[in-house]
Parts: structure tokens; C-alpha cells; sequence
């Protein structure tokens, strides 16, 4: 942002002091003591991994909390309003006129049962309380105008399940703009949507808030989003706020060692760099330690830090963090260690796809893939929504049937059907899924789950399965006593490295993973990746690696495969693809990628 | 690079099945009429195959059993006569069955007149009776679940809710004599406990005998329109729209009435078809307490005397009610649904 | 059966004292009923379904006749001799011919109920796990039984064939199979579609294993609160046959039959029908809130909700509740 200057003489849009939120019945804190300001016409991203309270503190700007949650002490102003204070017919009027929201998930925000025109039109309907003004139909066009959809009859009276997610979530922030509010909060609105696609919204949520003098607070668990699109950053963890700063001072030089390991952790387009997650997890509300709450997984937390809560303290020009020992600037910059590449032919098979055409009904959904994959190498397949990519690991691993088309593994032909696929091929080629809740059955424990594939491949004794079953979870990092843990009672990342183990424990040749760390945060997808490439380097392991990430890919793979509407538009060794893209498709994905290196443009 | 993709089908969360069929099928009303039509068909005649061969399924015969071992000879050979008993399984079917067709309904061996002069005039009676019952019904439900959801786990939605969960559970012919003894014979003495009327009249002469009957039957349908509304209601008022509404500053009247109610609109018109499904069963049970002269005391009468046309005529009836109710049930659900009735 | 330990808070003889196929399942129908009976609902649901089968059980061991004259017909409980809930229509007593008229009445209920959710259940998981062919046969069947008029046609039959236990039964059971076949079916399906399912289907285990180790027992909860639910309407249907007139034969009480008989004497004695009834609405209350709490106890509040409703929007589309 060029033509707003960031005086400090101005009041800020957005004041919020000392906002602590509880639940209701027990009063047990879930954010406590968050401050910060927005400035008119800045974006302030609000950054954190899921249970940090983000989405929480979020909601208090419009003076809400959700059931079971209540706003318990602070302030928020917003242009000289203070929220906290309004109530009734005062509050309604606020929301949708003063502060504005635009959720997560466009396709549950919005209303099934109304139409997008209707919709679009009811903020104005209920605020403008008899006020003249053009014709709601031509405002509606104008709101439609502004994020660039059509106002044709056909769009106004679709329902919300009858247009892309994309354009569900343009009209979620055309809603939120409409009656033209000094303050928009969106939570995560890019969540789920193609890079492409995310990156229209973001360029439309900057344009508007520009052109409409509307700041924006940006709640996200994206750094590279947040990167792209916040002039300001604050990072919370636990509840609280641990670091807040501008942008380019946060990506450039973070002081917490929490937001410096978020940042290590990771993946970006620009370098192939060594993940390195974060161990553990963040406290529950209510189990919150007397000192900082991340000092169990920081590497440099000393006594105090157990003993004592840091308060936040100033690290610079317009720079808080909550640290006794911050990282030095820096040293807090990503160190891009390149990731050791397993040399190839160290594995036993090779995977030979030799033109694979697959239907849903009649449906074609891919056409005539070919490519191969080295034995004990990687192959990163990318591809955008609706590009076949999952449809490809299922027809590999024998769980979508209707496909044709030479495919061997070994030497070997694989049938389309797994039942026919002789059990030696069923133990060899190994599929690990995207959600790790859905994936585990839920009525068994940990070690059973983990044991169960054991069952119909080996003959062994049960002493033996279990033998096997502690020494695959000590190699996944998961420890054997968790052999009778409910699945339920495990963290996302540890189910995912169960499942890991689950397919690694009969030893198999080929590992096909479907978007595995796409659940999972930021912290841990890193554990869950470095982990998979220790594994797939000792083992030999030859591997298909699906994700909508193409910066993942640079993390695991040694080549990569871009997959568009089911068709192959480039393939080769990632680091070649990467830097010289050659198919116009692959140039567009790698342009709209959100980098860590556009927060300094952004500012 | 066009900014609008398509969207996922993983995200849509279930596999392009259902859409690449949807292509393919023409528009879902005509797909579901296309469906439902011949099997409601199907239904009614496999009723009848049904109610036809269980007067053959006897390890006797029907005649003598209905008659019992006293019967003269004659009796007995007329009566098989007119069951189709004298004829082989196959052709006595087809040809019970064309008279069926035709209008031939039979006579009724306890009045000796047709049996459509016995069921048409009590069909009357029942239907009133259904019909002011399902209207009660509904309106007491929809507005209770309005209320509960709208103020949930307060006191209203709790004791509500309790209430209902007790009538939905509680035997209608139970809740019968439980009426009978409040307002008939024990404590108050308001209305009649028993409907009998001249077999002339209908029973809007004499509405006063209405009264008890429906007031049973609304007690035991009320709380299934309740508990679908209040659920289908709160789970609008908990969704991600409803907060996005909220947070739009709509008021609690246009949350509960523009937002949420809409989408209770499929789950209440499923409970009014399922409840009027009820109705025509649990009618003779209801009937038969209160003396109701109804299609349901009739065929109540018909199962002591052993009338076996009046059965058959009514039974099948009751099949055509039931498809044709069904049928408009989903009808009316899928079009009170937008996500089920546009296609994408 | 794996040799691993049972997790979290069993005691292993809880487990071991219900015979089912494995310890595994046992423990999961333990469990779901425990957290039922952890809940006031549950609890007061519990005891009241206990009680009333007190009654029908424990009541014949009570010495006294239900069939012999006791005083006229519908004295009061003050004529001499009439007994504590005075006497019906014969002059028999009321309170004699209460305590023995349940058993039979239970007994048709608890095999009905197994009918119904074992041949529903069946139905069900077959249909979710075997797409296509099987499952378009399985669920327009049940479509097709769903359109008869169940009552109605109970009717028919018994007053053709006559009324015999076993036919009662067998039109009870197997009119209610399809509610159960589509509670479970969507149940199932939920489960079938989950990915550990699909996981274990690639390594290639036989279907039957996979059913029973894998969709069954994450059908627990569902499957429990159906038992309680057919339990609670086979006792509505059948009380409602014998009010009509298929009960006991009549020198034997029948609660059914007792609300029947007894209703032209209410003003006189109303205990004659009002006994009968209370037990009765006592027994379909006590277990279908039981069934309630389980289902709220195990999924949570509102996908309990939904659960109920589902399975209890379902009995009314048989038109005899």
C-alpha cells in the first residue's frame, strides 16, 4: 500500500484493549489480554494455529461469542463506538453498518434456502430503515460490480450450492461491504479455495478496503497469506497475543520463538528448505501454566519462563513480543538447509503409468495420464481443485475402480479392482488418507488399528504383532505406550503419524499419500513431512505424493507432476519445474502463490 | 486464467456420483414422479395379491372358518363363491382382482349390501376427523418448536420438551381412556365419552362428539411435528449462516422467521405426511375407543365379524392413501428444498 | 480377538459377564448403556421400564386367582371383597388380573423386538456396504413394506388365521424390520463411508470380516437405541392388537384386553381401566426415554437429537403406532 500513510497522529479504526473472553459456565479464560489497533484502511492479520482463539477474539469485535463463550473484560472501539457497550436495537445497527463480518466456509455462511440476491440485499434491507436512496436492484449490481461477478437475473437467483466456492465467497465479502462499514473481519475466507482463486479475493478484499476506507482485521493460520496481504501482524498462541509487529518485521525478522518457528515451519514456493516443525502441542484453555505457555516447546526457555508469565514487551520500532529470550532478529530468518534427496534406484519397484483414463459415472474425470516414478523416489502430483489428483491416488491404490489403462508397479500389471489384485500386491502398495479422524476406526485403540493390516498379511503371533506395532510407532516419533490410546484422545498430527505407521508396518514398497498434512497446522504438517522423508530415504520407499500445496512439493519430492482437469501439463524434476516453468498453467499456479517475500510489497 | 473454478468434488463432499447421474437424468421432479409412480403401484398391487391370498393361506378354508362348523353345506358353497374360494389360486386372483378393477367391491356378509354403501359414508366421517387433527397438530407443533428453539434449554423448550417425549411414547388407545376419564367420566364431565351417532348422520351434526377423539389423536401426533421443528430448528439457528445473519445484525424475529424457518419448511412436511400416514392406521384404534363411526371402527367390526370383502375393500384403500400420501410428501419436500430441487 | 488390554475405565468383569461375540463389543454395548444410565433421564427411564416388568414377571408369583369371582362386576376398591383396585367386568379382581397380565404381553414384545432390529439391522448394513444392485433391491423393499398399512394388515391376518402368538409376533417384528432397516441403513452408510473402512477394504479383507470388525461396532450406539425404541412400539402394537380383541384368549388377563373390556365401567370402577393403561403407558414411557438417553448420552446433544427423531419419525409411516 502506497497512498496511505501510517501517521501516528491518527486514532486508530480499530482500538481493542485488554479483551479477555471466558467460558460461560466456568469462567475458565480462552483468550485473555489481547490489545492492538488498526489503523483507518490497514489490514491487520491475525495469525495462529487452530485453538489459539483466534477465530474467538475475532467474533468479539462484532461484540459476539459464540455459545458458551462470553466477552469478560476489555474494550473495543471502533471509529469512536464502543462495541462492548451496545446491546439490543444499538448492537444490531453496529453489525453490518460499523464492523462486518465474512466467515470461513462460504458454502455454510451462506443461507441454503434464500437466493444470492436476496441475500445480498438483506444487510441494506435491515439497516436502511426506510432511508431513499437508488433502488436495492441497482445497488446490488453495484456490490456485485465491486467484486467483479456479474449481476445477471441467473446469478441473483441461484442458491448458494449452485455457484464455486470462489464465487459464494465473493458474494460472503460484496454482503459484508454493503453497507459500507469502517471495519470488516474475515475469518479465514480463503480457506479451501484454489490459489488462484485465493488470490483474486485477497486483490479484492485489498481493493475494497482501499477504495472504501474499510480497515480489515484477517484472521488466518496461512503466514504466506497473511504475508501477502497485512500490513500489520499479531500472532497468538494460547489465547494470548505472543508477538505483534509490521509485517515485513514479523517475516523478516521475528522475535518469539513461537512466530519463528511458525515461519521455519513453513513450506514456501521460493526455496527447497528443510521443515522443521514444532513439538507438542498448545495447552487447552484451562490448563494454561502459571509461566508462558510455550515454554514447554520452546528450545530456549529457562526457569523463568516455567515460573513466571512474560509480559509483552517492546523489541523494536512498533514491535511487541511476550518472550523473556527472543530470537535475535536475525537468526529468526528461515535457515534453508537443502533437504537431503534420496538417490534414485535405491528402491526395489518403479511406478509406470502408461495413459490412465478415469470416470465418476460418465464423468471423465482423467485422461490419458502417463508418467513414472523411479523406485525410491518421490513424486509430488499438484493440481487445483477438481484437477483429478485424488481420483488418481484412488485409482492407484485400488479405491476407485472405474479406470483403464497399463499401470505397474514392479514390472507388475495392477488391476483396477483391489479385490483382484493378488495379496502381495495389496501389501506392497500402501495409501495413507487426507483426514486423519475419518481414517482410524474410532472403536479401536491405537495399537489395534496399527495391527489390524498385520492380521491379513502375516501369519504371525500376537507377541510378534505387537512387538512390530511398538517398534513402527517408535519409528514414526509416537512412542509404544500409546498402543491403548483411544484414537480420539490423539492430537490431528498424531493420528496422521498413526496412520503412518499403520501403512508402514507391513513394510510396503510403494507409499501413495492423498493430501495427508492438508489437515493438519502449520507446526506439525512440517513434523509429519520431515518425518515421511526420513522414512522414505531409509526405507527406500518409492513414493506418490498428492497436495494442492505446490511449496510442500519442494519439501518431499525430487519431481513433480501438474495435473490440469485431469490431464498432465507439465512434468519433471521439481527444482526444474519450479524455477522454469514451461506450460502457461504451471506459470499462472506459481504466480498466485502467496510468498513470505510480498509482505514488504504489501506495506 | 478464469477466476471462478469449478468446485471441488472432493469438496462438495461426495464423489461426482451423484452429480455425473444428475446430468444424465432429466429434471429431479420428473426423476422422482419417474421412480415413485410405478412402485406406488407396485405397492398397491402386491397389497392386494397380499389381502387376497391371506383368505387362501388357511390350512382350512376361509369359508368354514368364518362361518364356523355349524354351516350348512349351501352356506359354505355360496361363500366360496363369493371369496373366488372355488376357483384355483391363480385364475381366483385374477379374476378377484378384475372385479376390482371395475368397480365390483363386493357385498358385505354382515349387511348383505354393497360394501361400498358400508365404508363410503364412514370414509367421510375418518376424514374430517384426519383432517382437523393433522391442521391442530401441525399448528401446535410448528409453533412450540418455534418457541423451544428459539429460547433454547429454557424453561419453556425443557418442560416441552419433556411432555412430548412422553405423549410421542404413550399408546393412543391409552391416551384414549386417560381423555375418557379427565373429561368424560372421572374429573369434569364436558364432552361425551362416546361418539355414536345415527347411522344417517354425518358427525359435523354433532361436532361436540368430535371433540375427544381428535384432542386424543392430536396429543399422540403433536409431539413428532414438535420435536422436528424445534431440532430442524435449532440446527438453523446453530449454523454457520444463521451467525453470519447474526452478524449482519439481523433481529431474533427475521433470524428465526427469514432464516431459519425456511429450512425447517422440508422437515415439518416430512412429519405432516409421516403423521397423516399415522392418522390412517391409528385411527382404528382411536375409533374403536371412542365408538367413532369411522372407516376404522368399521374395519374394527369387519376383523370380530369376520366380513371379509369390507376388509379386503378397505385394506386396499388404506395402500392407495398411504402411496399416493407418500409420493406427495417427497414431492413436496423436494420442492421446499432449493439444494435438492435446482440442479447445480 | 486381540489380546490387547481394554482401554480406559472397564472393569474386566463387567465385560466378561455379557456373552456376545467378543470382548471388543460387549465392552461398546456396555459402555453406550453406561453413559445412558449416567444421565437423570436415564436413570428415572431405567428404573420405571424395571418396575413395570416387576410387575409382569414377579406379579404371577403373587398368591391370589385372576380369574375367580371376587365381587360384582366393577365394584369399587370400598366393597368388601373387591380387592385394592376393585373388579372388572366378570367381578374378577382387578389388582390379581393386573399382576399376571403383563408376561405374555412382554415376552411377545422382547422376540418382536428381536425380529425387528435383527432382520432390520441385517437389511441395513448390507444395503450401506454393498452398493448398487443389492442396495436399490434392499431399501425399494423396504419402500414397497413401508407403504402397507401394517396395523391394517396385522389385522387381516389374525382375523383370518386366528390369534396365534407366533403370527402376532411375526406381523409385529417384521412390520417394524424396515424403520430399523433405515435408521441403520443411514447409519451404516455414515460408516461405511468413512476411510478407515475403505482403508481396510483395500488390503483386501473378506466383506463379512469387515462388517463385523469394522462397520458393526461403530454401530453400537444406533443399534441400542433402536432395541429400545422397537422394544417400547412393540409394546404400543401389541397392547393395541389385544385391545382389539388378539390378546390372551379370554379367561387369561391381558392388559390390552383388561382396557378394553373394563371401559363400559369406568364411571363405576375405573381402576379396571385405568391400571391396565397406567402400566402400560408407564412401560412404552419408561423405554422409549431410555432409548433417548442413550442416543443424547453417546452422540452428544443435537446429533442425538437427530438420531431420535429419525428413528422416531420412522414407526409413524406404518400407520400403527
Amino acid at each position: 500500500m502506497t497512498d496511505v500513510t501510517r501517521s501516528g497522529a491518527l486514532a486508530p479504526r480499530l482500538q481493542v484493549d485488554g479483551l479477555g473472553v471466558v467460558m460461560a459456565r466456568s469462567g475458565t479464560p480462552v483468550v485473555q489480554d489481547v490489545s492492538f489497533e488498526v489503523a483507518a484502511a490497514q489490514v491487520m492479520g491475525l495469525v495462529g494455529e487452530s485453538g489459539s482463539g483466534k477465530s474467538t477474539v475475532a467474533l468479539s469485535l462484532l461484540g459476539y461469542a459464540r455459545r458458551g463463550l462470553r466477552i469478560a473484560e476489555g474494550t473495543i472501539d471502533i471509529a469512536g463506538t464502543s462495541v462492548l457497550d451496545l446491546s439490543g436495537t444499538a448492537l444490531r445497527k453496529a453489525r453490518g453498518t460499523l464492523v462486518a463480518y465474512v466467515p470461513q466456509d462460504p458454502a455454510s455462511g451462506l443461507n441454503p434456502a434464500l437466493t444470492l440476491g436476496y441475500q445480498l440485499g438483506e444487510a441494506m434491507r435491515i439497516h436502511d430503515e426506510g432511508r431513499s436512496g437508488d433502488p436495492l436492484d441497482d445497488r446490488i449490481a453495484a456490490l456485485l460490480d465491486e467484486v467483479r461477478l456479474p449481476a445477471t437475473r441467473q446469478l441473483l437467483h441461484s442458491y448458494p450450492h449452485q455457484v464455486s466456492g470462489g464465487q459464494a465467497q465473493r458474494v460472503a465479502i460484496a454482503m459484508a461491504f454493503a453497507c459500507r462499514p469502517r471495519l470488516v473481519v474475515l475469518d479465514e475466507p480463503t480457506t479451501g479455495l484454489d490459489v488462484t482463486t485465493q488470490r483474486h479475493i485477497l486483490q479484492t478484499i485489498r481493493r475494497l478496503a482501499i477504495a472504501h476506507d474499510v480497515s480489515a482485521v484477517y484472521v488466518s493460520h496461512d503466514l504466506p497469506v497473511v504475508a501477502e496481504i497485512a500490513d500489520d501482524v499479531a500472532v497468538m498462541y494460547a489465547g494470548r497475543l505472543v508477538e505483534k509487529a509490521p509485517a515485513p518485521a514479523i517475516f523478516g525478522g521475528a522475535r518469539h520463538p513461537y512466530t519463528a518457528g511458525l515461519l521455519r515451519a513453513a513450506p514456501t514456493p521460493e526455496r527447497a528448505g528443510v521443515l522443521v516443525g514444532i513439538e507438542g502441542r498448545p495447552p487447552r484453555p484451562g490448563r494454561w501454566p502459571i509461566g508462558c505457555a510455550f515454554a514447554d516447546r520452546c528450545a530456549r526457555a529457562t526457569e523463568v519462563c516455567v515460573a513466571t508469565h512474560p509480559p509483552l514487551e517492546p523489541m523494536g520500532a512498533d514491535h511487541l513480543a511476550r518472550c523473556y529470550h527472543p530470537v535475535d532478529a536475525k537468526a529468526s530468518a528461515p535457515v534453508i538447509a537443502i533437504p537431503r534427496i534420496a538417490p534414485p534406484a535405491a528402491g526395489t519397484g518403479a511406478l509406470d503409468v502408461d495413459g490412465l483414463s478415469a470416470w465418476y459415472g460418465d464423468k471423465q474425470i482423467l485422461h490419458d495420464v502417463r508418467f513414472r516414478v523411479q523406485p525410491g523416489s518421490c513424486l509430488g502430483i499438484v493440481g487445483e481443485s477438481g484437477s483429478g489428483k485424488t481420483t488418481l491416488a484412488r485409482c492407484l491404490a485400488g479405491l476407485h475402480s472405474a479406470w483403464e489403462g497399463p499401470v505397474e508397479f514392479g514390472a507388475q500389471l495392477l488391476d483396477p479392482k483391489a479385490r483382484r489384485r493378488r495379496p502381495e500386491e495389496r501389501r506392497r502398495i500402501q495409501y495413507i488418507f487426507q483426514n486423519p479422524h475419518a481414517s482410524l476406526n474410532p472403536r479401536m485403540s491405537v495399537g489395534e488399528n496399527v495391527e489390524e493390516p498385520l492380521r491379513f498379511f502375516d501369519r504371525l503371533t500376537s507377541a510378534e504383532r505387537r512387538r512390530k506395532v511398538a517398534e513402527v510407532l517408535e519409528q514414526v516419533a509416537l512412542g509404544a505406550d500409546l498402543a491403548d490410546r483411544m484414537p480420539e484422545q490423539l492430537s490431528g498430527g498424531e493420528r496422521q503419524r498413526v496412520a503412518v505407521a499403520r501403512a508402514l508396518i507391513v513394510d510396503p514398497e510403494l507409499l501413495i499419500c492423498d493430501e495427508i498434512t492438508s489437515a493438519l497446522d502449520v507446526s506439525v504438517q512440517a513434523l509429519v513431512i520431515e518425518q515421511l522423508r526420513e522414512l522414505q530415504l531409509q526405507r527406500g520407499l518409492t513414493m506418490v505424493f498428492i497436495t494442492h500445496n505446490v511449496a510442500v512439493v519442494r519439501s518431499i519430492a525430487q519431481d513433480i507432476l501438474v495435473l490440469e482437469q485431469g490431464r498432465v501439463v507439465e512434468t519433471g524434476p521439481v527444482e526444474h519445474v519450479l524455477t522454469h516453468p514451461e506450460h502457461a498453467y504451471t506459470k499462472q499456479l506459481l504466480a498466485d502463490l502467496p510468498r513470505f517475500a510480498d509482505a514488504g510489497v504489501a506495506s | 486464467m478464469a477466476g471462478i473454478m469449478t468446485k471441488s468434488l472432493a469438496a462438495a463432499g461426495t464423489p461426482a456420483r451423484p452429480r455425473a447421474a444428475a446430468g444424465r437424468a432429466a429434471h429431479p421432479i420428473r426423476r422422482l414422479l419417474l421412480w415413485r409412480v410405478p412402485l406406488g403401484v407396485l405397492s398397491v398391487v402386491l397389497v392386494g395379491v397380499l389381502t387376497y391370498l391371506a383368505t387362501r393361506v388357511l390350512p382350512g378354508d376361509a369359508a368354514s372358518a368364518i362361518l364356523g362348523q355349524f354351516a350348512t353345506p349351501e352356506a359354505l358353497a355360496s361363500l366360496r363363491e363369493e371369496l373366488g374360494l372355488d376357483q384355483p389360486l391363480v385364475p381366483g386372483l385374477l379374476s378377484w382382482f378384475g372385479d376390482f378393477v371395475t368397480g365390483q367391491f363386493g357385498t358385505s356378509l354382515a349387511t348383505r349390501g354393497p360394501v361400498t354403501d358400508v365404508v363410503l359414508p364412514r370414509l367421510e366421517n375418518s376424514a374430517v376427523l384426519i383432517l382437523i387433527v393433522a391442521l391442530v397438530s401441525t399448528v401446535i407443533g410448528v409453533v412450540g418448536g418455534v418457541m423451544a428453539a428459539n429460547r433454547r434449554d429454557g424453561i419453556f423448550d425443557s418442560s416441552a420438551s419433556l411432555v412430548a417425549l412422553v405423549a410421542s411414547a404413550l399408546p393412543e388407545f391409552v391416551v384414549g381412556v386417560f381423555v375418557i376419564f379427565v373429561f368424560s367420566v372421572g374429573f369434569l364431565d364436558w364432552f361425551p365419552a362416546v361418539s355414536i351417532i345415527p347411522p344417517e348422520d354425518r358427525i359435523w351434526d354433532e361436532p361436540i362428539k368430535l371433540v375427544l377423539p381428535a384432542l386424543t389423536l392430536v396429543i399422540v401426533t403433536a409431539p413428532y411435528m414438535f420435536r422436528m421443528v424445534r431440532a430442524a430448528m435449532i440446527e438453523a439457528l446453530t449454523s454457520d449462516y444463521a451467525e453470519v445473519a447474526r452478524l449482519k445484525g439481523a433481529s431474533t424475529a427475521r433470524l428465526l422467521f427469514r432464516h431459519a424457518l425456511p429450512n425447517a419448511t422440508a422437515p415439518a412436511v416430512q412429519v405432516l405426511g409421516l403423521n397423516l400416514l399415522y392418522l390412517a392406521g391409528g385411527i382404528v384404534l382411536v375409533e374403536t375407543v371412542f365408538q367413532y363411526p369411522g372407516i376404522g371402527l368399521a374395519l374394527a367390526s369387519a376383523v370380530q365379524t369376520r366380513d371379509v370383502p369390507v376388509l379386503q375393500f378397505i385394506v386396499v384403500l388404506l395402500a392407495i392413501f398411504f402411496v399416493t400420501l407418500n409420493i406427495l410428501t417427497d414431492l413436496l419436500v423436494l420442492l421446499s428444498t432449493p439444494r435438492r430441487r435446482a440442479p447445480r | 480377538m486381540t489380546t490387547h488390554p481394554l482401554p480406559t475405565t472397564s472393569s474386566a468383569g463387567t465385560a466378561a459377564r455379557v456373552p456376545a461375540k467378543g470382548p471388543k463389543r460387549s465392552f461398546a454395548a456396555l459402555r453406550v448403556l453406561g453413559a445412558a444410565l449416567g444421565t437423570t433421564r436415564g436413570r428415572i427411564s431405567a428404573g420405571l421400564t424395571l418396575l413395570v416388568l416387576a410387575i409382569a414377571f414377579l406379579g404371577p408369583l403373587v398368591p391370589g386367582s385372576p380369574t375367580a369371582f371376587a365381587a360384582p362386576p366393577f365394584s369399587n376398591p370400598s366393597v368388601p371383597g373387591a380387592g385394592l383396585l376393585g373388579t372388572d367386568v366378570l367381578g374378577q379382581s382387578v389388582l390379581f388380573r393386573v399382576l399376571h397380565g403383563g408376561q405374555h404381553l412382554m415376552l411377545l414384545a422382547f422376540l418382536a423386538t428381536v425380529i425387528a432390529v435383527g432382520s432390520g439391522a441385517v437389511i441395513g448394513v448390507v444395503a450401506a456396504y454393498r452398493r448398487g444392485f443389492v442396495e436399490n433391491l434392499l431399501m425399494r423393499g423396504v419402500d414397497v413394506v413401508l407403504a402397507i398399512p401394517q396395523l391394517v394388515f396385522a389385522l387381516l391376518l389374525l382375523s383370518l388365521i386366528g390369534p396365534e402368538w407366533w403370527l402376532l409376533i411375526l406381523a409385529v417384528g417384521l412390520s417394524q424390520a424396515p424403520q430399523t432397516a433405515r435408521v441403520i441403513y443411514g447409519a451404516a452408510q455414515s460408516v461405511t463411508e468413512k476411510d478407515f473402512v475403505k482403508a481396510v477394504a483395500v488390503w483386501g479383507v473378506p466383506t463379512r470380516s469387515i462388517l463385523a470388525r469394522h462397520v458393526l461396532p461403530n454401530l453400537t450406539t444406533p443399534l441400542m437405541v433402536e432395541l429400545g425404541l422397537r422394544l417400547s412400539y412393540s409394546i404400543v402394537l401389541i397392547a393395541g392388537l389385544s385391545f382389539l380383541g388378539f390378546g390372551s384368549p379370554p379367561p387369561e388377563p391381558d392388559w390390552g384386553v383388561m382396557v378394553n373390556e373394563n371401559r363400559i365401567g369406568m364411571a363405576a370402577n375405573p381402576w379396571g381401566v385405568l391400571a391396565p393403561a397406567l402400566l402400560l403407558a408407564l412401560l412404552a414411557v419408561g423405554t422409549n426415554t431410555f432409548a433417548d438417553a442413550i442416543a443424547r448420552a453417546n452422540l452428544g446433544e443435537t446429533r442425538g437429537e437427530d438420531a431420535v427423531l429419525g428413528a422416531a419419525a420412522g414407526p409413524t409411516t406404518e400407520g400403527s403406532k
